[in-house]
């Protein structure tokens, strides 16, 4: 008996010991993305996404001298502020996460900023909070986002429409933070440029019947309609209400409209409606679908390009300062987003480690052609969008 | 000052797609009204009813379809909708045989009834959406109109003009097949009249020798007609989600509720009065002002009661008034 206690003793030692080991030979970064909820059906790519960049630079003998990064996976679920803050405070406490790609709805990005990110000094870059209030949220500089805010495409698509000749629209936006930020933000770009809201109607998605809103929208008028909303949800409704009635030709979509239901449900129909979508015309871009697609995921699913570079930035800045403490590194993530430097291509992560081991500069693109602007959030690029022959075809990006 | 143009906008953006909406809502109610006037419960399953006998028809739609048969110009859906009320039917006779007869023999109070018509309710809810899913479902074919608003402005050189789609016609259409047909039914025919008579006195009708089940199992089937009937209407005139049917149950029993519960004619009545006063209350009359009115009295702003964002707040403001001042409806139904 006492001799079956001693060995069990020294098991537990031993055990104990290399548990410890793996805590100095290792970082381990948290990803915290909505496994469940509104937006499950994204998610999964997004953290093949991170997980890509992960194990491309663990190990590298110029990280931190060959360390090991780990990802440690919680559920965000996009929705419940109470179920992420719970799941990144278990990443911290039991894990000992000292930086976490994620979170990925703008509410719980919030949520988790607040509530753990800032009191426990752990860095955060999320891949697809796009909230405007995010810009001016306490962060003690320690929250990224490689998407950008949608101020930013409030104003680009508010530049487009100027440019268009149209100087008076009706907005229709879905009624939730990401509707009516976007709303506001677009309104206040279009009047600053000498345009005319006649009407910001919000809308409820997953309702049968528009009518309604159309009437008070063509009651109201406008040379176009602004959509801001789900192409799969109320947005689509609006538009074949606003058709069938006859209220609006001309169209103008948000992000949330740009998809292949689209053109499937009206075609011909809205030729020349514009929108506007996050994409840019950079190399990396293929070169992340290409890698995605050898490791089986798809690289062109939304946010997965994003998410990538939150992981690959967080490895690189982490990598400069030589440390895995995130008061430590967060000065470093602005310098490696943007110029001056070597331009750094999804895949070329260990190129960056090398460089920055020997004491230069990199200027990281990655899969989404980063350029971050202050407070720390990415500068967007757009694509413009038109409806030509019943197909949404790219005129451009902005 | 120009009333024909203020009158057309009046048309397209009120009129029609209220009438269209209104007669749905109806059809709904007239089950509602048939199960509390027989069956003396609320019935919260009938949403949902709704939305079953709408899937069966969508999927016969599709099989239809899919072996080339069309109707041409006026959706397929038509004539699937026989085997819709078929499945419907069996449905809620099935559910009645194994749920609510044995409620009905221990002579439940009926708030019994009503909960377990929810209980009913979910789980129709779940079979739906394991059959075709929580998603989006658009089943219409054929011509979507049968004059466009470009073509009535072609046709009449007006500024303003209205379109009517083929939905909206076959709606107000078969509204109107199917309430004559119902109310021939109710009046004219052997088992109407006994249906009618276990309405107003279960006991009398027992006495003379009405069969209790008999007018149950018809009630049932009328009821899965119509459920069918307003589902597939709507459907085709909207498009079909499982939720928005389920969200339907507010405004079809705030139409049942203000018309009168178990009166028929106050179903119809109360239909049209609940979506009307949803289209006219969260309206922006300004275009019609602008046509209607001289110039320089001409208003500025929107003209609109209420955001459209209460939309729903509406059916429910009707109810309360109507429960208040007139708790037996316009029709003098039953008190709530």
């Amino acid at each position: 008996m006492r001799h079956l206690l001693l060995t069990a003793a020294a098991a537990s030692l031993t055990a104990g010991a290399a548990f410890a080991e793996s805590h100095t030979d290792s970082v381990k970064m948290g990803v915290l993305l909505s496994f469940t909820g509104p937006i499950e059906s994204l998610t999964p790519a997004m953290a093949a996404g991170a997980e890509m960049a992960i194990s491309e630079a663990s190990g590298d003998e110029n990280f931190m001298g060959g360390m090991a990064i780990e990802p440690v996976r919680g559920d965000a679920t996009c929705v419940d502020a109470a179920a992420a803050t719970a799941a990144a405070e278990r990443m911290v406490t039991s894990d000992g996460v000292t930086a976490i790609m994620g979170a990925d709805c703008s509410g719980v990005t919030t949520a988790v900023l607040a509530n753990v990110a800032v009191p426990n000094g752990i860095s955060m870059i999320s891949p697809s909070a796009t909230s405007p209030a995010l810009t001016e949220a306490e962060d003690d500089g320690l929250f990224f986002r490689t998407a950008p805010s949608d101020a930013r495409q409030g104003e680009v698509l508010a530049a487009i429409l100027s440019e268009e000749g149209i100087s008076s629209v009706a907005v229709t936006y879905t009624n939730n933070d990401y509707g009516k930020g976007f709303a506001d933000a677009f309104q206040a770009a279009f009047e600053e440029a000498g345009g005319e809201v006649t009407i910001a109607a919000a809308h409820e998605d997953g309702k049968g019947d528009y009518s309604a809103e159309v009437g008070a929208l063509a009651s109201a008028g406008g040379d176009a309609l602004v959509v801001l909303g789900y192409v799969d949800q109320g947005g689509a409704g609006v538009m074949q209400s606003a058709l069938d009635t006859g209220a609006f030709d001309l169209f103008a979509l948000g992000d949330g409209m740009i998809g292949d239901s689209l053109t499937e449900r009206f075609g011909t129909d809205i030729d020349g409606t514009i929108g506007t979508a996050p994409g840019s015309e950079n190399e990396g871009g293929d070169v992340f679908a290409d890698m995605a697609s050898e490791a089986g995921i798809d690289g062109t699913s939304v946010y997965a390009g994003e998410s990538y570079d939150a992981a690959a930035l967080t490895i690189l800045a982490m990598a400069k300062a030589g440390s895995a403490s995130a008061s430590d590194f967060k000065g470093e993530v602005m310098g490696i987003a943007n110029a001056p430097g070597e331009q750094i291509l999804p895949g070329e992560l260990s190129k960056a480690l090398q460089i920055i081991a020997d004491g230069g500069e990199v200027d990281y693109q990655g899969a989404t052609g980063v350029e971050f602007v202050e407070p720390g959030e990415a500068a967007g690029s757009y694509a413009q969008f038109e409806v030509q022959d019943g197909a949404l075809t790219v005129v451009g990006y902005r | 000052m120009d009333l024909l143009n203020a009158l057309m906008v009046l048309m397209n953006f009120v009129v029609m797609p209220a009438t269209a909406y209104g007669a749905q809502l109806a059809l709904g109610a007239l089950g509602v009204t048939l199960v509390y006037g027989i069956l003396r419960f609320s019935n919260f399953a009938h949403g949902d009813s709704m939305a079953f006998g709408t899937m069966v028809t969508i999927l016969f739609t599709w099989a239809l379809q899919g072996i080339g048969v069309s109707l041409g110009p006026v959706p397929t859906a038509l004539l699937a909708l026989p085997l819709g009320i078929a499945g419907a039917a069996l449905m809620l006779l099935g559910t009645d045989r194994a749920v609510y007869r044995f409620y009905r023999r221990q002579k439940a109070n009926p708030i019994i009834l009503v909960i377990v018509s929810m209980g009913v309710m979910f789980i129709y809810n779940g079979i739906v959406r394991l059959i075709v899913g929580p998603d989006d479902r658009r089943f219409d074919d054929g011509e979507r109109f049968i004059f466009t608003v470009r073509d009535f402005e072609a046709w009449t050189g007006l500024e303003e003009g209205f379109g009517l789609r083929t939905s909206q016609a076959i709606t107000i259409l078969t509204a109107i097949v199917v309430v004559a047909a119902l109310f021939w039914f109710l009046n004219r025919t052997r088992t109407g009249k006994s249906m009618r008579a276990f309405s107003d006195n279960e006991d009398l009708a027992l006495l003379s020798g009405i069969n209790p089940e008999r007018v149950v199992a018809v009630t049932w089937i009328i009821v899965a007609a119509l459920a069918t009937v307003a589902g597939v209407l709507y459907g085709l005139d909207k498009s079909f989600k499982p939720f928005t049917y389920f969200q339907l149950l507010l405004p079809i029993f705030a139409a049942a509720i203000v018309g009168g519960l178990g009166s028929p004619l106050g179903a119809i009545a109360g239909g049209f009065v609940i979506a009307f006063s949803e289209v006219t209350i969260t309206y922006a009359w300004k275009r019609v002002l602008e046509y209607a009115l001289p110039e320089a009295v001409a208003p500025d702003g929107l003209v609109q009661l209420l955001s459209t964002d209460y939309k729903f707040a509406v059916s429910f403001m009707i109810l309360v008034i109507v429960l208040l001042f007139r708790p037996t409806g316009l029709f003098r139904g039953k008190s709530v």
